[in-house]
């Protein structure tokens, strides 16, 4: 079969957005999708190249520049307000002058549907278009289930890891959010203060007021700790009366004098608890990681604790800043 | 079972009879959550359990549960994902009996953990007379597309009439009379999405 013939209704099944071109770029026969795109005015009698802009390949001017190219893949772009942009292929036509375009969406058809208002009709029974479109709404609907799945699963994470690294009866940060922070701070290199701050006379609260009265006065210690400090600063309790401060890229030993001095007068302040007063008080021991060539978590943590004890040797409600003396009276 | 079934299970009864009863039928069948996701795998006896929970609790019989589901999944306004998918099908309510052989490869293209089972459209367009064959692990697929398959041919705008057979052996059959492929004006239907991002489920 070296030729074939085809009825116009028949190529119009087949491809239903052909064209067909005279010499001269006269639009002679269009299929029925592309008359679609437009109606008005019709492309019957319009020259091709007013129509359509062909991108790729550069100097498509004629009918013959196309017919020359011999079957190459074309990029069209309609000059219409849309600028829907096409994928076209020609060929000659047997007999006589011309030339059979055929041309499809390429990944535009998403567009496409929803500006020309496309049906399944519209598109050759053989042509992937309607899947594609499908497979593009079945996959977003799936995804959409995911991404849900995936934002509560992470809610319940944050939730979770702030359960992990919070004291329960405070809400303040725990050892676990301590030794990460402080870790966090002392791999990367940045400066900070360290504070261990122990109450005094808090065992005298919970043995002779109760339990109760005891959470009462964590709780009021808390609220003092967090008022004094900063929101990048950390408060870990890490101990029954025992609490760690993290004063991020704060070394400044005079400023770090005034919070301890500050948190020390406020807890001098008796507790309230059901009429009853509970007295406690604080004694603080301080560090820079500016003291250190090389900051360790183990020599921090002791350093403070050893000025801590300093400070309750003092006679308690006071600060003591670490030095090497106090290493030197320990030992 | 996949966690779509379930929850699409979970949806319709919540929407149809109330939050307080799909929380009743999650306790009584001794689910250890309240909610199924839709992207997780399930053991199938909660599938089971809850279908009977729900038809102990709203006195039907687990069939009815299972093809009003079907029903749900296609016509209600808090669901419209499936029933755009499965109108790609065809541009006619016979192009869409037809496309129900593709079904099972269509819903792995979307979510490629998802089980259906396989269904066969059998019979012949020139007498309008069909049998659809669903065969798969799970019985009771059957009743539900039962009810997919009526709310289908009421979006077509086409008068059908259809029975349910279950034959046992994880076979079911559904016997299809087309009396008028438009006998009513069917629900506009366009392919581009309303809402490509949001692919359609609330």
């Amino acid at each position: 079969m070296e030729k074939i013939c085809l009825t116009r209704p028949a190529l119009a099944r087949l491809m239903p957005m052909h064209l067909i071109l005279a010499p001269n770029g006269e639009i002679l026969q269009c299929g029925p999708t592309i008359a679609k795109l437009f109606t008005d005015p019709s492309l019957l009698g319009q020259s091709f190249f007013d129509c359509f802009d062909v991108s790729r390949p550069y100097n498509m001017m004629s009918v013959a520049d196309i017919l020359a190219s011999n079957g190459t893949k074309l990029h069209l772009s309609m000059r219409n307000q849309h600028q829907t942009t096409l994928k076209a292929v020609g060929v000659a036509l047997e007999g006589q002058d011309g030339l059979l375009l055929d041309m499809s969406f390429g990944i535009s058809v998403v567009d496409a549907i929803g500006t020309y208002d496309l049906s399944i009709a519209d598109f050759a029974a053989t042509d992937l278009a309607v899947e594609m479109l499908y497979l593009i709404e079945a996959k977003s609907a799936a995804m959409n289930e995911s991404h849900k799945l995936n934002a509560r699963l992470q809610g319940a994470k944050i939730a979770a890891e702030e359960q992990a690294y919070t004291d329960t009866l405070t809400g303040l940060k725990n050892r676990r959010a301590m030794d990460h922070v402080l870790s966090r701070f002392l791999s990367t290199g940045e400066s900070f203060g360290l504070m261990q701050v122990d109450l005094d006379y808090f065992k005298a609260v919970n043995d002779t007021l109760g339990h109760a009265a005891g959470d009462h006065v964590l709780l009021e210690v808390a609220r003092i700790l967090i008022d004094e400090t900063r929101g990048e600063d950390l408060v870990a309790r890490v101990g029954g009366d025992e609490f760690v401060l993290l004063f991020h890229r704060l070394t400044d030993l005079e400023k770090l004098n005034d919070i301890a001095n500050r948190i020390i007068e406020r807890m001098e302040v008796p507790i309230m608890f059901e009429g009853r007063q509970c007295r406690i008080s604080t004694s603080i021991g301080t560090t820079i990681s500016d003291f250190y060539a090389e900051p360790d978590m183990d020599k921090m943590l002791s350093d403070a604790d050893l000025a801590l004890y300093a400070s309750k040797d003092k006679g308690r409600a006071c600060n003591t800043v670490f030095s090497a003396d106090l290493l030197r009276q320990a030992s | 079972m996949h966690g779509l079934i379930n929850r699409s299970l979970e949806s319709f009864l919540s929407d149809t009879y109330g939050a307080p009863l799909w929380r009743d039928v999650a306790e009584g069948a001794g689910l250890a959550f309240e909610h199924f996701e839709s992207m997780f795998e399930y053991e199938d006896w909660m599938t089971y359990v809850v279908i009977e929970t729900a038809a102990e609790r709203l006195n039907k019989s687990p069939d009815t549960i299972l093809e009003d589901m079907g029903t749900y999944l296609v016509s209600s306004p808090n669901v419209k994902s499936l029933r755009r998918l499965l109108r790609f099908g065809g541009d006619s309510f016979v192009d869409f009996l037809h496309s129900l052989d593709d079904l099972y490869d269509r819903a792995k293209l979307a979510v490629p953990e998802l089980e259906l089972p396989m269904f066969k459209l059998l019979g012949d367009d020139t007498d309008g007379s069909f049998r659809v064959v669903c065969t798969g692990p799970h019985f009771g697929f059957g009743r539900a597309m039962l009810g997919v398959l009526r709310a289908m041919a009421d979006d077509y705008g086409a008068l059908v009439f259809m029975e349910y057979h279950g034959a046992g052996d994880g076979f079911e059959e559904i016997s299809i009379t087309l009396v008028q492929s438009s006998f009513a004006d069917g629900r506009d239907f366009s392919l581009a999405s309303p809402d490509a991002s949001n692919g359609g489920r609330q």
